[in-house]
């Protein structure tokens, strides 16, 4: 039942931080199904950034605005999709979590 | 409680629609068939209760046989842009003003994880409209969103039917829906609950507080094994282009084109096909960890060859030198293509990663395809 530990590609992540600005609430951290940020010294820091999947729920919850990513979907067949129609890549699998 | 079987016939009573003088929690369709002609209730429901803001549907926390066939329905895709419920607000046990609110997808199959999940606790489940797809989906799209959570709040007098001031909603929900903003506008502070609504009792009983194993998406091998039906019907029609295709080329010799070589050679070919999506689609998706390397293509190759090992051994012993090589770049081209589909599948893919994966494997996959094709079509002379 390994499974905690898988990883995708490295240094991939379009996820930024500006750490100047962030006022330590924490729900970066709260949101985040992968353990990229912590909190320290009422700071959230960023401790796995290539596990960042790109969901952008830190970014959005992000009261101070902080968080910036370029969220998206992941399908191949979408991302197929967007190359030939020239459009964001959108899933058109209706739902499950088997999508997207 | 009365069995919903004996009355309750097809589908949907809005729950916030119903006639505001309807009385305390009664078996329900009795009520609702008497009070509104034309509609009927879900079997799920099994009462109503008298709130401030109107009636609302009591719902039953076990599933039954319906709910078990339906959920092995989604699981190989069959019917699932349809398996939604009204969205508005439900209740589970027997909540009151001080029982906490969860926020729920109107997706069936959510749906009956939650009310499920929580049997045996009081809660109130605010349904909202993704348009039947699931929570994190959904809040990908942005359809369980900041602005439906608003809307859903106004629309079910939620302010009225309880006290307190805390939506609980689920954190897979959260690339949709901005707390802060849904406090500004509703009132109602957004507590992100696990991830997992198998956890939600813990959460509750820890007041309010996940544990990090709570707020961790995993990929168990069970959680894998769930998707691969999925994989394989979503294959259908790619594997039907194949074999029309195959049984174009496979014709093609001597005699330019001929239907009696199409219908020996295809058919051989059609099957290391599937052999290929096979080991794409479900051999990859459980061996996903051990599997060597990062790109799910690459270990979709890796188990193409494999494959392609296994034919030559068994079924297609015999073969031409080309007609092996040929072989071997077909299934592992579509191994590693179908197992390249499984990154949207998969809970720890980016985007940026998999656009990045498909610009290094496509022109590899496609150039492999095209050398097979070929290299099958010179042994036809």
């Amino acid at each position: 039942m390994k499974s905690a530990g898988l990883r995708y590609l490295k240094n991939v992540s379009t996820l930024q931080f500006d750490e100047t600005r962030c006022i330590g609430c924490g729900v970066c951290a709260d949101v985040c199904p992968h353990g990229v940020f912590v909190i320290r010294d009422s700071l959230a820091q960023i401790v796995e950034r290539d596990a960042c999947i790109e969901c952008g729920g830190c970014a959005l919850n992000c009261p101070a605005e902080v968080l910036q990513v370029k969220a998206g979907v992941g399908c191949a067949s979408a991302i197929i999709k967007g190359w030939l129609t020239g459009s964001e890549p959108n899933c058109d699998c209706s739902n499950d979590s088997g999508c997207c | 409680m009365q069995d919903p079987e004996d009355c309750c016939q097809s589908k949907t009573v809005s729950p916030n629609a119903g006639p505001a003088d309807r009385g305390p929690a009664q078996p329900c369709c009795a009520q609702a068939a008497e009070e509104k002609p034309g509609f009927a209730c879900y079997p799920f429901v099994i009462g109503w209760l008298d709130t401030a803001a109107g009636p609302v549907p009591q719902v039953s926390s076990g599933l039954d046989s319906r709910d078990r066939l339906g959920r092995w329905a989604m699981r190989w895709g069959i019917g699932r842009s349809r398996y939604q419920i009204t969205p508005g607000l439900y209740a589970v046990g027997q909540p009151d003003h001080l029982s906490p609110v969860l926020v729920s997808a109107n997706y069936k199959l959510s749906f009956d994880c939650l009310r499920s999940a929580i049997a045996g606790l009081s809660a109130w489940v605010l349904v909202i409209d993704t348009k039947g797809v699931n929570v994190w989906c959904a809040a990908g799209k942005g359809t369980f969103g900041t602005a439906e959570i608003i809307f859903r709040c106004h629309n079910s007098h939620l302010d009225k039917v309880v006290r307190h001031k805390r939506l609980i909603v689920p954190q897979l929900g959260a690339p949709g829906v901005a707390a802060h903003k849904v406090r500004q506008d509703t009132g109602f502070s957004v507590t992100y609950g696990p991830v997992r609504a198998a956890d939600i009792p813990e959460f509750i009983a820890g007041g309010m507080q996940a544990t990090a194993a709570m707020r961790r998406v995993s990929f168990t091998t069970r959680e894998r094994l769930i998707l691969t039906p999925v994989e394989i019907t979503g294959m259908r029609k790619p594997v039907l282009y194949m074999a029309v295709a195959l049984l174009l080329l496979g014709g093609i010799g001597d005699n330019i084109f001929s239907i009696n070589a199409a219908w020996s050679r295809a058919p051989g070919a059609i099957f290391a096909g599937l052999a290929g999506v096979l080991s794409g689609a479900v051999i990859m998706p459980i061996l996903l960890p051990w599997l060597p390397g990062r790109l799910f293509s690459a270990k979709g190759a890796l188990l193409g060859i494999i494959m392609s090992t296994v034919l030559c051994l068994t079924l297609y012993r015999g073969m031409t030198f080309p007609g092996l090589v040929a072989l071997y770049l077909f299934v592992s081209s579509v191994s590693s293509y179908t197992a390249m589909n499984f990154t949207g599948s998969s809970t720890f893919t980016s985007p940026s990663g998999v656009e990045k994966e498909m610009r290094r494997s496509i022109p590899l996959q496609v150039g492999a395809l095209l050398t097979a094709g070929a290299l099958w079509l010179t042994t036809a002379f």
